[in-house]
């Protein structure tokens, strides 16, 4: 491929890309819907916010924002406790059974999902009474055997002179864990946080499942009723969606590209790691 | 105590929650599916004492002999066959085109990725804009439209979600092949040229061969995706129409063990999907390498 051609596909590819975010975008803020090649450049004075206070009246967009949050959060603060616990233990310490846990780990990432959707739903809706609960939505997501993997080669990297050294000096194994190793891999941790976000706030089936209550849904489940109930019967239907969309999208979007360095050095390295 | 808990017992205490959390939300519930899909299981009121009889194959039979799961399935197949190519050669050949020293390669990656680390539900809204009756695909095509419309039509709803698909998720394995690119040797590049090869010939027999683990991989994840096929269905097509053209095993689950409720099965769908998956990535593993 000569050079400019390659160009040419690239530039060709990023439109295909990214035209639908501005279209999204500039969807969200016009007054009336304009499908013909012109809407997708609006005058000024078909430019409105009230989409977004359309979309804000039908679903209240806080609640869902808070919900989503509250889900994320909790899967987050699961998976880096839990996940760090289990990573450092997988990768620096001698015990009992490590090899067993560590086939057990490699062992769960190749069991599909979808398989366990029923199992799951009748065990915490019908089982543990956690129908419409954060508990109940962030429990199957709690900790990430991915997750785990990725914190025990972070920590396999550190030199085991600082551990023999903190040993010889007396340290507990979380103190050791807490005011050497967690420190030395603060970048890397920050990875792991960036990555756990964009699952649970975009997952969808799940709390979709076990939320029935509106003021507990997060924002992907409520926009998703709006789409399938309301939406037939609203003004302008679309642009109300598509307000909710901005809405869902931006955080995972900004996150993405204030940090893309991170987000995609570690897309690399899992793909190299397998 | 050593003998008992190795030289570092507090190991232990650190995977304890992970294992705990292992056999609750993984092995668990794996045996419960398949149990489940051998009895009559139904939802009772919690704590209720009721019979649920052994029935054997029962369930699978319902389940096999359905038209909407057979349906459905067909129509995992189809999306699989655009979209495992489609995934393939787009990633391959946007990844090799950004593998060289180029002008804006860091917008590129960040525009491609993009779409993968945006809510499925936010995206979907934009393309029922894109690819409705009157959306701005069909006005641009004009008397080309395809009628019934993309997403009502029964040929193109599935096709059109399997492009769908693919676009939202191409950034990533375009981030794998990247990575796999830095792998093949430069002087195998060199070789090829020696002895005449074209940029094209090259590319087939140095890149193509190079990076086949990160196909197979590609390949593997590509078909998990499609195996775990349901917002996309459910949203873009409203519930997998029209007449179940476009509907999701996932999402045929969804209707049969949780809406009409019968657990048991949904669980069968689920135990025959897993099967189908394993079967698909061993026959795709066989072919791959026998290949090289």
């Amino acid at each position: 491929m000569p050079k400019a051609v390659r160009f040419v596909l690239l530039l060709v590819g990023a439109f295909v890309f990214l035209f639908p975010f501005y279209y999204m975008l500039i969807g969200s803020l016009q007054t009336e819907p304009d499908s013909t090649v012109r809407g997708a450049f609006p005058s000024p004075d078909n430019l409105t916010g009230h989409n977004y206070a359309e979309i804000n009246a039908a679903i209240n967009l806080g609640r869902s924002l808070l919900n989503s949050g509250i889900f994320t959060g909790g899967v987050i603060l699961g998976t880096m406790v839990f996940g760090v616990l289990a990573g450092y233990a997988l990768a620096r310490l001698q015990f009992r059974g490590r090899g067993a846990v560590f086939a057990l780990m490699l062992l769960v990432q190749v069991i599909p999902f979808q398989l366990l959707t029923i199992p799951l739903y009748v065990m915490i809706v019908r089982g543990y009474g956690l129908a419409d609960s954060y508990l109940g939505m962030i429990l199957p997501f709690a900790i990430n055997s991915t997750a785990v993997f990725v914190f025990r080669q972070y920590f396999l990297q550190l030199p085991q002179e600082l551990f023999d050294a903190a040993r010889v000096d007396g340290a507990g194994e979380l103190t050791t864990l807490v005011r050497i190793a967690i420190p030395l891999v603060k970048p890397a941790l920050l990875t792991g946080v960036l990555l756990t976000f964009i699952g649970p706030w975009n997952e969808f089936l799940w709390p979709f499942l076990i939320t029935k209550q509106q003021d507990l849904q997060p924002l992907a489940v409520s926009l998703s009723n709006y789409l399938t109930t309301v939406a037939a019967r609203a003004a302008n239907p679309f642009g109300a969606v598509l307000a909710g969309a901005c809405v869902l999208a931006a955080p995972a979007v900004v996150l993405f590209l204030v940090f893309q360095r991170r987000f995609i050095s570690s897309s690399l390295e899992s793909g190299v790691k397998g | 105590m050593r003998w008992l808990l190795g030289k570092q017992p507090a190991g232990t205490a650190f995977v304890t929650p992970y294992v705990v959390f292992l056999a609750a939300v993984f092995a668990y519930p794996l045996g419960f599916a398949v149990y489940m899909s051998f009895h009559d299981y139904f939802f009772a009121a919690p704590g209720a004492i009721v019979d649920r009889p052994f029935v054997g194959f029962e369930n699978y039979v319902t389940v096999l002999s359905d038209p909407a799961v057979r349906r459905s399935f067909l129509n995992v197949g189809i999306f699989l066959l655009i979209n495992v190519p489609l995934t393939v050669v787009l990633a391959l050949l946007l990844a090799t085109a950004l593998n060289t020293a180029i002008r804006w390669r860091t917008f590129f990656r960040v525009s491609y990725y993009v779409p993968y680390v945006t809510a499925s539900v936010a995206l979907v809204g934009v393309w029922l804009f894109l690819f409705n009756e009157n959306g701005l695909v069909n006005s641009i095509l004009g008397p080309l439209a395809p009628d019934p419309s993309w997403l009502v039509n029964s040929k193109l709803a599935m096709p059109t979600i399997a492009v769908y698909v693919t676009w939202k998720q191409l950034g990533f394995f375009i981030l794998l092949y990247l990575a796999a690119l830095q792998n093949v040797s430069k002087d195998l590049y060199e070789a090829a040229s020696m002895d005449g090869a074209g940029k094209a010939k090259s590319f087939w027999n140095v890149t193509v061969p190079g990076v086949r683990p990160a196909t197979t991989l590609v390949v593997l994840l590509a078909t998990v995706t499609g195996a775990n096929l349901f917002t996309e269905p459910y949203l873009l097509t409203g519930g997998g129409g029209p007449d179940g053209a476009s509907a999701s095993p996932v999402l045929i689950m969804y209707q049969r063990g949780i809406e009409q409720g019968n657990p048991d099965i949904g669980a069968a769908i689920g135990v025959l999907l897993v099967i189908g998956v394993l079967l698909l990535a061993l026959l795709q593993r066989r072919l791959l390498e026998r290949e090289s």
